[in-house]
Order: C-alpha cells, then sequence, then structure tokens
C-alpha cells in the first residue's frame, strides 16, 4: 500500500482580516491512523479542517490530501472523502431511505449495506421522515451517508457535539469498525477526551492558531507532569522551571504540572528543600486541560469575609 | 474462558494498563489458567470498543511479561509463568506497591496485625497456578 501521509500541510496559515486563525500549521496524517485534533473553542480546528477540504483557500502555506494539492481536489479526490460537518445538514422533507438513494446517485462506489448497517446500528426505520429524527438519530443519519460510499479518508468535524451517552457510544462503535480495514484513516475534532482515549492512537492539538502537539496519545500523556511538594511552612516562591505549565500552592503544598520533566527539573525543584516530592499520576483530562488552561501561578486566596463571624 | 475486563475512561491509569493488570489478576486469582486462549486483538478491540492498537500494545506488555504468547494463525495463549525479572527488579517494583498499601491502611487507621491479617487472607483466596511449586 501507498506510505505517503493522507494528510500533510506545510505552513497552513489562514487569516480573517488582521486575524491569523491557523498559524504555521505543520501537520502529517500516516495512512490507518485515528487521528484526534484538539484544542479549545475557537482554536482553528473547523478553519482547518474547510482548508484540506478545499472549501476555504489558505491565506498562506498548503497541503495535499490523498496526495492531492487542497487548492485543486479534483472530483474523485473528493468522492474518497466523507466529511461530516458539525451540523448534519439533511433534507428535512425526505425519509431516511430516499436520502440514502438520493444521495447514492452521487457516488461512483455507494455501498446501501453499509447505509441500511449504520442507520441500523443507531436505531432509525428506513421509512422515518427526517424532520422527526432526535439529535443522535441525525447524527447516525449523518454518519450512514458519509460512510457509505466507503471512503478512504473520514474527516468528521466535531461528531460527538450534543450526543447522549448512547448515540455517542454508536458512533465510537462506527469508528471502531472502520478500523477493520487497516487503510482507512479516520480525522476527527472533538471535545470528549473519553472518546479520545477510547478510539484515537494520534493526536493533535491547536492552542490559540498554533499546532502545539502532534503525536501519539501515550506520548503526549508521558510528557505532561504533576509534582507534589510538601512544605513544613508556606512553600517558597518558584525560581524558573523549565516547562512548568501551571504551579498551584496551598497553605504548605506547592503542586507544579510541567512539560518534559526530566533530571534537571527535578533538580530545579528539590534546590527549593521540599519535605517531600511526589509524582502522581496523571489522566489524560487534567494533562490536557493543564496544557490548555492559563499557564502560570495560581493559588486560592481565602479573604477574610468568608471565615466565620 | 472468564475474561471479564473493565475499562474506565479519564483514569489516570492508561487503558492499555488497564487490561494489562486485570489479566494479570485475572491469572493470579485463577480465573485465566494456563493454555485458556483470549480473544483476539480486534474481537477484544470490538466488544470493549476501543482502538485496537490499545489492545494490541497490552498484549504486546503481556507477552514481554511472560503472561501470554501469540502463537501465529492459532490466537493468544496464557502460558506458564516464566520469570521475567530479576529477583532483585522484581522487589524494586514491589516497594512502590507496598508503600501505598500502608499508606492507604495506615490513614484508615489499621492497624499492623488486622493489615497482616488482610494481607493473609487474600493470598489464601490465590489459586496456586498449576505445576509451580
Amino acid at each position: 500500500m501507498n506510505d505517503a501521509p493522507v494528510i500533510q500541510t506545510h505552513g497552513l496559515t489562514r487569516y480573517y482580516g488582521a486575524k491569523a486563525v491557523v498559524q504555521d500549521l505543520n501537520l502529517e496524517i500516516p495512512r490507518g491512523s485515528v487521528f484526534a485534533f484538539l484544542g479549545r473553542n475557537g482554536s482553528g480546528k473547523t478553519t482547518t479542517i474547510r482548508m484540506l477540504l478545499g472549501l476555504l483557500a489558505p491565506t498562506r502555506g498548503g497541503g495535499r490530501v490523498l496526495g492531492c494539492d487542497i487548492r485543486a481536489l479534483t472530483p474523485d479526490v473528493r468522492a474518497r472523502i466523507g466529511y461530516l460537518t458539525e451540523e448534519h445538514r439533511l433534507y428535512d422533507w425526505m425519509k431516511v431511505k430516499e436520502i440514502g438513494e438520493f444521495q447514492a446517485a452521487f457516488y461512483p462506489r455507494w455501498h446501501p449495506k453499509i447505509f441500511s448497517g449504520v442507520i441500523g446500528h443507531f436505531g432509525l426505520r428506513p421509512e422515518a421522515r427526517v424532520k422527526e429524527l432526535s439529535r443522535g438519530q441525525r447524527a447516525g443519519l449523518a454518519l450512514a451517508l458519509t460512510l457509505a460510499p466507503d471512503p478512504e479518508l473520514l474527516i468528521l468535524d466535531d461528531p460527538a457535539l450534543g450526543l447522549d451517552p448512547v448515540a455517542r457510544r454508536s458512533l465510537v462503535e462506527s469508528m471502531i469498525y472502520l478500523t477493520r480495514r487497516s487503510d482507512r484513516t479516520i480525522f476527527f475534532s472533538s471535545h470528549n477526551l473519553g472518546d479520545v482515549e477510547r478510539v484515537a492512537d494520534q493526536i493533535a492539538v491547536l492552542d490559540y492558531s498554533v499546532l502545539r502537539v502532534c503525536c501519539s496519545l501515550e506520548t503526549f500523556r508521558a510528557s505532561v507532569q504533576e509534582v507534589l511538594l510538601r512544605f513544613a511552612g508556606a512553600p517558597p516562591p518558584l525560581p524558573p522551571i523549565p516547562g512548568l505549565l501551571q504551579a498551584f500552592r496551598t497553605a504548605h503544598e506547592l503542586r507544579v504540572t510541567c512539560v518534559h520533566y526530566n533530571r534537571e527539573t527535578e533538580a530545579a525543584l528539590r534546590k527549593l528543600s521540599p519535605l517531600s516530592l511526589e509524582l502522581p499520576p496523571l489522566g489524560l483530562e487534567d494533562a490536557f486541560i493543564s496544557y490548555l488552561g492559563e499557564r502560570g501561578e495560581k493559588s486560592f486566596i481565602l479573604a477574610d469575609a468568608e471565615e466565620e463571624p | 474462558m472468564n475474561l471479564n475486563v473493565v475499562i474506565s475512561t479519564g483514569s489516570t491509569t492508561p487503558i492499555y494498563k488497564q487490561i494489562a493488570d486485570q489479566v494479570k489478576l485475572a491469572v493470579a486469582t485463577g480465573r485465566l489458567a494456563v493454555a485458556d486462549q483470549l480473544p483476539s486483538v480486534r474481537t477484544l478491540a470490538e466488544s470493549l470498543v476501543l482502538n485496537p492498537n490499545t489492545v494490541a500494545r497490552a498484549y504486546a506488555d503481556l507477552a514481554r511479561d511472560g503472561v501470554l504468547e501469540s502463537r501465529p494463525g492459532r490466537g493468544v495463549f496464557i502460558i506458564q509463568k516464566r520469570r521475567v525479572f530479576a529477583r532483585e527488579e522484581g522487589r524494586r517494583r514491589l516497594e512502590p506497591l507496598l508503600d501505598a498499601l500502608l499508606g492507604e491502611a495506615m490513614a484508615m487507621d489499621f492497624t499492623p496485625e488486622e493489615l497482616l491479617a488482610a494481607v493473609a487472607k487474600k493470598i489464601s483466596q490465590w489459586k496456586p497456578e498449576k505445576g509451580a511449586e
């Protein structure tokens, strides 16, 4: 099989007026991966996806999708990409099976079995009217329409948005099912880190339009470390620590999160002569929040007003 | 075969390690015996709704630790555990686990005697592996 990356961008940049929404994005997505695209709201994920699909012209830089320049995607390349938008736009006046038949006419490679399989998985009746469907059912129908042409590359823009836990699980199951074909690639954006932990093998993190992370899930987890320091009295002021993300102080403790924790970091922290230094494990969600939350040193200040009168 | 893996996302333990830990526990408590077959990577991934690479990573770690063996074309099987760590290395790895246990037990006001009794009871529930000792 072809080993070239399915998606590759170099210096991909988009401005809206004077504001850079996506800045110098260098992304490489290997074939066969399940790639999660993370970042806070407004960090430029949808803009990136729209540029990858040729729906929005980059201000600078460029990229290739399935080997084709994103500024000149041909219809046959587009037919090999499945794209699920955030909004699940559907024809409300059609029935489920009608919308399937209608869409089939646009694709040379359409699999009615995949379509009926996915709508069955989401508990949809073929005779149901689209306008009567719940949000989860609409998502299922939109996914069925996206999967039926058996796309080589599946791009999902926040597919779990607004779904209940049952519909979300069906969605994740469909994604896992798709990995049966090892040459199929999934690129999806999400805010649900539980889902990401289940299905993704690679992640990229956009932070205020700039790509900060692009690696395997485990590498990301392993590179964000929390350190808990205990002191007899109030913790001393923190010297400059390489890779510091956040510091949080209480009466006798200093909780520090940093990236690329190593001997050097530990030596710098030991200089504060703490009573103890512990490295508690960090979950994906906490690692992510430390990474993207406001940086710097924080503490709770208990104002006198909060004390008992 | 009696493998009942439960996965929790959002845990401080990575998912591949949750799987490996639970297989090890099942072997230690006799729910899985030598020569028992485990589900394939694909089957377990689909039943647990996980990326197959995560399950493959867990199986690779278990194979490295001498718990299971993948026989091409036949499947994945529990094998007679060989000692993978030298005793010294084993002790070094045991140390932090003991510290955690003692810390928790002290916080819950267990006396040393109570703790020893609890540990002894747990050990008595283990089924020794066939052929061991």
